[in-house]
């Protein structure tokens, strides 16, 4: 039944496909982002007891939750790889490093901006702080795995290695401010019952947070893309591209 | 419009550094992030092209010794 998804292992058509799919990641990102942060920024009430500075939540909730979101793709390409032995799975996994590892800089640096005015201090070595660090760490010995290999496969093999066993950062970071004090605040969103915040304020959220997971999902097309032609160099599609490059 | 004017707005209830750092630096990060991902298409391309004139040379030069 599933047996259709394979021919998507062959790098020309996995590439071909991540060309079809992009403009309509990157189109949805770009609108959405637009629109949730303008919206974020100029329309959205006031926070009654924090003021404008709450207007950074339309960046580091997004970055923040998408930065675990991706972990979890990689990994999950990670073990795909690695289970199955699907190079184009490997290549994804690889793709979506680098752009996790600037999601949680990102998430920890609008962190930061927001602790200063409202808690009095940049950082504080927090659960949720601390585990969201480890995160980055983890990104960047992913990433510095994968690079460190001459032979792909093998470095895939290693980084994915890594990137399967720090799945377990991803419930400490989730559940760090249920289980242990911490000045950062629990999620205000919530799935399955009402979230304590108004329309007016979430939905502009809620549209940078979608917005965020388009544009990590666009990113990682163009990068996955970029990947496929350097892991395929000796192939004639690849090299037809190559020479069309070089010709222009 | 939450602001009476753009003044206003750029002082965000006096929260204007903290807001604008972080807003500036997030899409410093992406703007980034975003070049270098769309200049790893071409660079591949190039390298892999120089790889082939590199072979092409080398297949000449066997040729003309045997």
């Amino acid at each position: 039944m599933w047996k259709w998804l394979n021919s998507y292992a062959d790098p020309q058509r996995s590439y071909n496909l991540a060309g079809t799919l992009l403009p309509w990641f990157a189109g949805l990102a770009i609108a959405l982002i637009g629109v949730g942060t303008i919206w974020g920024l100029l329309f959205a009430p006031m926070d009654y007891q924090q003021g404008d500075s709450f207007r950074i939540i339309y960046i580091h909730v997004p970055a923040a939750s998408m930065s675990m979101a991706a972990y979890m793709g990689m990994a999950t390409a990670s073990f795909i790889g690695i289970v199955w032995q699907i190079k184009a799975a490997d290549w994804a996994a690889a793709s979506i490093a680098p752009i996790g590892a600037v999601m949680t800089f990102i998430a920890l640096f609008t962190g930061a901006t927001w602790g200063k005015p409202m808690w009095g201090t940049w950082w504080v070595w927090d659960a949720r702080l601390t585990s969201e660090l480890v995160l980055l760490f983890l990104y960047l010995g992913v990433i510095a795995l994968y690079a460190s290999f001459e032979d792909k496969v093998l470095a895939a093999r290693a980084a994915g290695i890594l990137a399967i066993v720090g799945v377990i950062n991803i419930p400490i970071i989730k559940y760090s401010v249920e289980w242990w004090s911490s000045l950062h605040q629990p999620a205000t969103i919530k799935i399955t019952e009402e979230s304590t915040m108004t329309g007016d304020m979430l939905y502009p959220l809620l549209m940078n947070i979608f917005g965020f997971g388009m544009m990590i999902g666009a990113l990682t097309l163009v990068r996955f893309r970029a990947e496929v032609l350097a892991r395929n160099g000796m192939r004639p599609w690849v090299r037809e591209l190559a020479n069309a490059e070089a010709t222009k | 419009m939450k602001f009476d004017s753009f003044a206003d707005f750029i002082d965000m209830g006096g929260y204007g550094f903290f807001v604008w750092l972080a807003y500036g630096v997030t899409f410093g990060c992406l703007g980034i992030l975003i070049l270098h991902s769309l200049s790893q298409k071409k660079k591949v391309l190039t390298e892999i092209a120089k790889k082939m004139t590199r072979e092409d040379r080398l297949k000449e030069s066997r040729g003309k010794k045997s």
